[in-house]
């Protein structure tokens, strides 16, 4: 047993600094997909709805980069404005269990007796609820579209931020700092939030960026069953699903696109958990 | 036991033991299993409960919410009222629901107009079979990429860590779509639609559809392999074993695969939970008449009552994978059931 006195106080910085290129890259990713898809009105070269039956299944060349889908519409168009949708969703998911995740996590953690005890089988009681089936009942209940699915998954998300944010906190509180905070009668509000909160924000970061992905692809692919999204509006997991008779007929490319922007971004996301979590010693599971 | 079970180079000092082990296990091991159970029966309780009321969260008529879709005849009202006994109290609603279940009524479908049960028990056959093919391809792919990765350094290594961290952001229907296009569409060796009949047939017709469920758990399982056999690898019994000039692969698979088994035992029951809510949009996809593709067709009809009873089915079968996961762990580790695990 060796007792840890370097000073966890440093914030952010020791996290962000010197990442390596693959993170870097990731990070960059990221940033332009969400960055062309929040401008993606102004960027876009066509109307993304626009139906051109003259110009059906196109392949890549000057007048439509990408090519076209079997109603004529610009892929790429469609690809930059069916970000909007396809992104919206999982930073909702991911922003709300996050902040209900730490609120709850930390109430948890700090509380010795039974509360503590309650919240915590509370969180393994959600953890029975996977979350693409828990939104498949919210739209069985509410009716198709982002909405409901949304909201399930925020909840289904929670245990996965809090039950971390729990383990966190009461290892946390075990240290040195922390007695020493008490000692000298800082108030507990204080110490929780203003101490003990930032060093929990990396591990808990790198859990979000993880379940951002997982978000991205279960709300894609409840699009792409057709019970999330609804055409036309675009969407990368409804383009894939109006893209699958082209397929059967040999057409790849209107199925292709957006199924590569979800696996690049989803690999993006997984990279930068892993850069964070990898730095903080991988405390994640 | 669990003090000869730690390896011989970790201080012993920090294992604590109050009283003997021998004499202390068994009334330990019956509080673990009770333990268990205890939470496995709160948990589908509170499960039952969610799924049960989460039809009073709709603002509105129940029976009218049940119709949906449907032409509110009177008769239909009547009729919709009597068989959800919707005109009782809340909790008698649900007392009557949760009996039903125990009891094997599941209400009756409005689609189908039979019951629930009958839909369930027809279609359970292909679900468990796409799954339990989806287990082999991870089980065999998984380990066998794990292996080799783990065995081969440098290049092979980096080449099939950096195909893994790829395929396990595949999400199983763009993996779908890619094995159609591939294998189904170019290369014409499989099927792309349907489940086919006889052994052979259903297996080919369920090679694709279980890969595609499976790829985020095979480079799942593959990693988890890879970097455990590798923990596994440095260890002195490893070491022991080898110099005692047993041959490498008896090794591998005695003395350091069995103990990678662990982590990939640990994560098994939430794999299934996984596959089998996955394979939900896996069966719409492919077309097979799973309780998956079910449950995507009766949320588009609006069938509620067996959109319920499958939600419960699956909830179920998560929680109950899970428990027995945790109960077999002892078995394999018996640091787990002692509380003294030392990873």
């Amino acid at each position: 047993m060796t007792l840890s006195l370097s000073l966890p106080q440093q914030g952010l910085r020791r996290y962000t600094s010197a990442l390596s290129p693959l993170a870097w890259a990731a990070v960059l990713v990221v940033a332009v997909v969400v960055a062309v898809s929040v401008f993606a009105p102004a960027l876009a070269p066509y109307d993304p709805d626009y139906v051109d039956l003259n110009n059906v299944l196109a392949g890549p060349g000057a007048q439509h980069l990408l090519g076209t889908d079997a109603l004529g519409r610009d892929l790429l168009s469609r690809l930059m404005v069916g970000g909007r949708t396809s992104l919206l969703g999982p930073t909702l998911v991911v922003l709300g269990s996050t902040l209900l995740g730490l609120l709850l996590g930390l109430a948890a953690g700090w509380s010795d007796g039974w509360a503590g005890k309650v919240l915590g089988r509370a969180f393994d009681i959600l953890f029975a609820f996977p979350a693409l089936l828990v939104s498949m009942l919210a739209v069985a209940l509410f009716g198709k579209g982002l909405v409901a699915p949304i909201i399930a998954m925020t909840i289904a998300y929670v245990p996965y931020v809090a039950r971390l944010t729990q383990g966190l906190v009461v290892s946390e509180r075990a240290r040195p700092y922390v007695q020493a905070y008490r000692v000298l009668g800082f108030r507990t509000p204080w110490v929780v939030l203003g101490r003990v909160l930032p060093n929990l924000i990396p591990t808990v970061g790198a859990q979000s960026a993880l379940n951002f992905g997982y978000v991205l692809a279960d709300l894609a692919a409840l699009s792409f069953i057709g019970l999330g999204v609804q055409p036309p509006t675009s969407d990368w997991g409804a383009m894939i699903e109006e893209s699958r008779g082209a397929l059967l007929g040999g057409y790849v490319l209107p199925a292709f696109w957006p199924a590569l922007v979800v696996v690049v971004v989803v690999v993006a996301v997984n990279v930068i958990g892993e850069e964070i979590s990898d730095r903080i010693g991988g405390k994640l599971s | 036991m669990s003090v000869m079970d730690a390896p011989a180079g970790e201080p012993r000092s920090t294992q604590r033991h109050t009283t003997t082990p021998g004499r202390a296990a068994r009334p330990r091991r019956l509080r673990f299993v009770l333990g268990k159970l205890f939470s496995l029966l709160l948990t589908l309780f509170i499960a039952s409960l969610a799924v049960f009321f989460s039809r009073f969260l709709v603002p509105g008529d129940p029976a009218r919410f049940l119709l949906r879709g449907r032409s509110p005849k009177p008769e239909a009202l009547v009729e919709i009222t009597r068989q959800f006994g919707l005109d009782k109290p809340a909790w008698e609603q649900y007392l009557n629901w949760l009996g039903g279940i125990l009891h094997g009524d599941w209400g009756r479908s409005l689609t189908y107009r039979q019951d629930v049960s009958d839909v369930l028990l027809n279609r359970l056959p292909t679900t468990l079979q796409l799954v339990a093919l989806a287990a082999v391809f991870i089980t065999l792919l998984g380990l066998l990429a794990g292996i080799i990765a783990s065995l081969n350094k440098g290049f092979g290594d980096r080449f099939i860590l950096v195909t893994l961290t790829a395929a396990g952001a595949v999400p199983p229907f763009v993996a779908a779509i890619a094995l159609v296009a591939l294998f189904a569409v170019q290369l014409g060796w499989f099927p792309s639609f349907g489940s086919g009949d006889g052994f052979l047939g259903r297996v080919w017709h369920l090679t694709l559809p279980a890969l595609a469920l499976g790829i985020t758990y095979i480079a799942f399982v593959a990693r988890v392999t890879r970097s455990s056999m590798n923990e596994q690898l440095v260890r002195e019994h490893v070491e022991v074993a080898m110099s005692r000039g047993l041959t490498r692969s008896s090794v591998v698979v005695r003395h350091v695969l069995r103990n990678a088994l662990g982590p990939i035992l640990t994560v098994s029951g939430v794999m299934i939970a996984g596959l089998l809510v996955s394979s939900a949009i896996i069966e719409q996809t492919f077309g097979l008449t799973g309780i998956g593709q079910l449950l995507v067709q009766s949320i588009d009809r609006l069938d509620f009552g067996v959109v319920q009873a499958i939600v419960m089915v699956v909830v179920t079968a998560f929680v109950v994978v899970n428990t027995v996961v945790d109960l077999l762990q002892p078995l394999i580790d018996p640091r787990i059931a002692a509380g003294t695990e030392t990873r």
